[in-house]
């Protein structure tokens, strides 16, 4: 990896508009500024269609000889199959609304990274052929004919965009460029480009049940080691129920909690917490992927992946299935996952908290309660003894991630929890935050070390108003429900405001959870001293 | 930009010659007819064309809080789970131009002091959404204005909006305040793309065609009130024979400009449908906005929905069966036993 340049480097370093008009110019592959691209054995392994040995800096990218037509036919069907395609590709009036509320275009002033350019990329193609101007007078009103150097722009720019939907929220017409981007990159799985680090997890979690590729010993294992962990931090052991049938529960979370720092201390406060209500729960070693890598590929990919929650739920007949902190994870889940899978097995039923008796009637159909939401109605119902006091060595601030925030609408739940397990908590600036969040720059399948810099850059805007509130407040924390967030906040948080740790929320959950018979507390649960012991203990 | 103003000019110049030779039954009458048809029926097309393709997945933007625990507080505007929160929501949309109010202007900072390093403000910008929704408003009154030349009697809310318009009584024939603010806000949507620079660089003639042509008409109205009067009565005599369907031309004394606005009108009629300004119907058909959002409460059918293909727990296990059975893990089939055929 290059070394990166300084902030205020990289903020100078963006570049003006260049002089020829858009259709004029093309994306430079420069290393760093693309994924690596995936192998062809995985997407022959996946039967993706035609797979290929490419390689995105060389001229050619060996596309099949056909790959006109194929492109040509695969638009069509998607806009046969997709209103929204059909509709975004007409209404866009060019008003530039959304041009500054791209992280991307903020942190590049690459026109086309704005988020109206971006659709105009697709836009453009779609006149030609489905616009009577487009027709008869085509470069002149902005229509133009596929080429391969169209092909190389379309890929440069679907893998800029994290899918964050913010230019949908600012649209006046709620032009969705995720949708725009989910398609393009579709489209360019038809012809057999991909990028090795989304279509590697999608193998993984086909074959294995998640995206890391652990094994069902392995996945044991882990699992067991986070509890012995968790018996080092608190004296109990808490219980690890796998695959098994007759539970109530189904519980789900990203993989990347169970192998990745500071992940897994999110996944031992779940643990934790679940030991603690005496849950009557399992995991399963085959549906242990809340995340979902193809649904950064194909809208299929994404059903098949997804469809482990339903069958699993079904074999091990529980009642409904508890989802943990993650982003795109809840995206699929809250919007897609009924659609592509439901309707729910029968043993399934509207999820009830066992503790407390709410019903979570919000979810009736998916049957999938978010972590935040059964977690907030259990402190609202004082079931759990808390004690923030442990938490006071943070100040900390809150991360809405894209696809909770904008495809689903929880924000206040996190918050709710986070008041109740840290005293001090601070807001972001306004207009990064809540339904307005940025994204973390590296989501939808970019947060690989080969873009680092670029991931620096879209992530200028939610590491500046990390910055801020750090140099303004004091914060020194960022708790966060996302396990991508978990994964590429921390370089983020180094980069702009070096000093600041990222944390999932039920980390700080377990620290502040005072449990039954536990020990007392004088580690957290990344294992280092609690500051604040001591004065307790003068106290008493 | 140029060829644009360019079009349009050529639009207004081959009206105007087309008066003076005669041609008002080709521009008065014959136009018209055709570009109320090819309006009307475009329209129609564009939206059957859109909504001959399902909507597969239930995909609202989600701007406030859904609804979830009692405790929590919903978001009732911006993240509606019922249809009738989805009217009020896209009736804030339509007619107040919501998202659009939510605009702010970025502006990066490389040595903030309150950071000590780069910062990023967010400025409010309402500018845009002041002056689309003057703009949109305006013209939606002097559309309503214009009834007065196609019925009788006058219907008298329409004699209303008139009084109302004018009430600065400034001028005679009196002063509508919505036509020269129609002028102001389309003067600004169109300095906005030629100076800045984003806009500049995002721009096709097919933004600057339909804001030329409103100028045009705007102009020519402007015109026909204030300076190269119409002879009302005549141009009401002409528009009800139109709207009879039994066409009166001869005898009447329509001037020129007449002839250039309606021929004006009659081009954006006729752009309308094969053009961005289908955003007009476009807004309600738009799934991240008209939907609810309750994508977990009622399931939403995908029409095409490909069968269920993925990697099944009976795979899983016979691949994983060994290995799965000496870590204790719970089995449908223990290794020494033979899978069932």
């Amino acid at each position: 990896m290059a070394k990166l340049p300084t902030p205020q480097m990289l903020l100078a370093s963006r570049p003006e508009f260049p002089k020829e008009a858009w259709l004029d110019t093309k994306p430079l592959f420069a290393p760093g500024s693309y994924c690596y691209p995936e192998k062809k054995e995985t997407m022959e392994l996946l039967h993706m269609p035609n797979p290929h040995d490419w390689d995105p800096a060389a001229d050619d990218w060996n596309l099949p000889d056909n790959w006109e037509k194929i492109l040509c036919d695969a638009f069509e069907e998607r806009l046969e199959k997709h209103r929204s395609l059909k509709l975004f590709m007409d209404i866009c009036v060019r008003c530039g609304a959304c041009a500054d509320k791209c992280h991307f275009f903020l942190g590049t002033n690459d026109p086309k990274n704005m988020p109206v350019l971006r659709a105009e990329l697709l836009r453009s193609l779609y006149r030609r052929d489905h616009s009577m101007l487009g027709k008869l007078l085509g470069k002149k009103v902005g229509a133009r004919g596929w080429d391969k150097e169209v092909v190389k722009e379309l890929f440069y720019y679907a893998y800029q965009c994290t899918e964050c939907r913010r230019c949908s929220l600012f649209c006046p017409y709620g032009i969705d460029t995720a949708e725009i981007t989910a398609i393009v990159r579709e489209l360019m799985h038809e012809v057999g480009l991909g990028t090795h680090w989304i279509m590697d997890p999608v193998k993984n979690c086909s074959f294995t049940g998640n995206h890391l590729g652990i094994k069902p010993h392995s996945f044991k294992e882990i699992v067991e080691m986070l509890a012995d962990d968790c018996e080092t931090v608190t004296g109990i052991r808490p219980k690890t129920p796998f695959n098994e049938k007759g539970h109530e529960i189904l519980f789900i979370t990203p993989s990347g909690d169970v192998f990745a720092d500071p992940g897994i201390y999110t996944f031992m406060g779940y643990l934790l917490l679940f030991h603690e209500l005496d849950l009557d729960y399992t995991f399963s070693t085959y549906a242990s992927e809340g995340g979902n890598f193809g649904s950064f590929t194909t809208f299929n990919m994404a059903k098949k992946l997804n469809a482990k929650m339903y069958a699993e739920a079904e074999r091990l007949g529980v009642k409904w299935i508890l989802g943990g902190e993650c982003g795109h994870m809840w995206r699929v889940i809250n919007q897609y996952m009924e659609t592509y899978n439901g309707p729910t097995p029968p043993n399934m039923v509207v999820p009830k908290s066992p503790i407390t008796g709410t019903v979570f009637s919000h979810a009736a159909a998916t049957k999938m309660v978010h972590i935040t939401e059964f977690t907030a109605d259990l402190i609202k119902h004082n079931k759990l003894k808390l004690d923030p006091s442990r938490n006071d060595h943070i100040i900390t601030t809150f991360h809405d991630s894209c696809n909770p925030a904008r495809a689903m609408g929880l924000m206040d739940e996190p918050r709710y929890i986070l008041k109740h397990v840290c005293k001090n908590f601070v807001e972001m600036p306004e207009n990064t935050i809540r339904e307005q969040t940025f994204c973390c720059g590296a989501g939808s399948g970019l947060n690989t070390e080969e873009i680092m810099e670029l991931r620096m850059r879209s992530g200028m805007p939610r590491g500046n108003a990390l910055r801020y509130v750090q140099q303004k407040y004091g914060v020194n924390h960022m708790a966060c429900v996302c396990a991508i967030d978990r994964a590429t906040l921390p370089p983020l948080a180094n980069y702009w405001a070096p000093g600041v740790t990222v944390s999932g929320l039920h980390e700080l959950v377990a620290n502040a959870l005072v449990m039954k018979g536990e020990a007392k507390r004088t580690m957290d649960l990344r294992q280092e001293d609690l500051p604040n012991v001591a004065d307790d203990e003068e106290d008493q | 930009m140029l060829e644009s103003l360019l079009v349009v000019l050529l639009i207004g110049a081959i009206a105007w010659v087309g008066s003076y030779m005669g041609l008002t039954i080709l521009f008065g009458v014959i136009l018209p007819y055709v570009a109320v048809c090819v309006f009307v029926i475009g329209l129609v097309r564009r939206m059957v064309y859109w909504a001959k393709s399902p909507v597969p997945f239930a995909i609202p933007t989600t701007g406030g809080q859904e609804r979830s625990l009692d405790f929590i507080k919903h978001d009732k505007l911006d993240c509606p789970n019922t249809k009738w929160g989805v009217v009020v929501r896209m009736f804030l949309e339509v007619c107040c131009f919501r998202s659009l109010f939510r605009n702010t202007h970025a502006v990066s900072f490389e040595q903030d002091p309150v950071s000590k390093g780069p910062r990023l403000v967010y400025y409010s910008s309402k500018w845009l959404w002041f002056f689309s929704l003057l703009f949109h408003y305006c013209f939606f009154i002097v559309f309503l204005r214009h009834f007065r030349f196609f019925m009788e009697p006058v219907p008298c809310c329409i004699s209303f909006i008139e009084a109302v318009d004018g009430f600065l009584q400034i001028g005679s024939p009196r002063f509508f305040l919505t036509g020269g603010l129609l002028l102001v806000a389309i003067l600004f949507l169109l300095c906005r793309r030629i100076f800045d620079q984003r806009l500049r660089y995002i721009s096709l003639i097919n933004d600057y065609f339909p804001l030329f042509l409103l100028l045009g008409i705007v102009l020519s109205g402007l015109c026909l009130r204030y300076f190269d009067k119409a002879e009302i009565a005549q141009v009401k005599i002409f528009i009800m024979s139109l709207t009879h369907f039994s066409p009166v031309v001869s005898n009447l004394d329509l001037n020129a400009m007449f002839i250039v606005h309606l021929t004006l009108v009659c081009t954006l009629l006729i752009y309308f449908p094969f053009s961005k300004l289908v955003h007009m119907p476009g807004i309600f058909f738009s799934p991240t906005r008209n939907l609810p959002t309750n994508t977990r409460e009622v399931r939403h059918i995908n029409p095409w929905n490909p069968p269920k293909q993925f990697f099944t727990y009976p795979e899983y296990e016979d691949r994983y069966r060994e290995a799965m059975a000496q870590a204790g893990l719970p089995l449908e089939k223990q290794p020494n036993q033979k899978p069932a055929e």
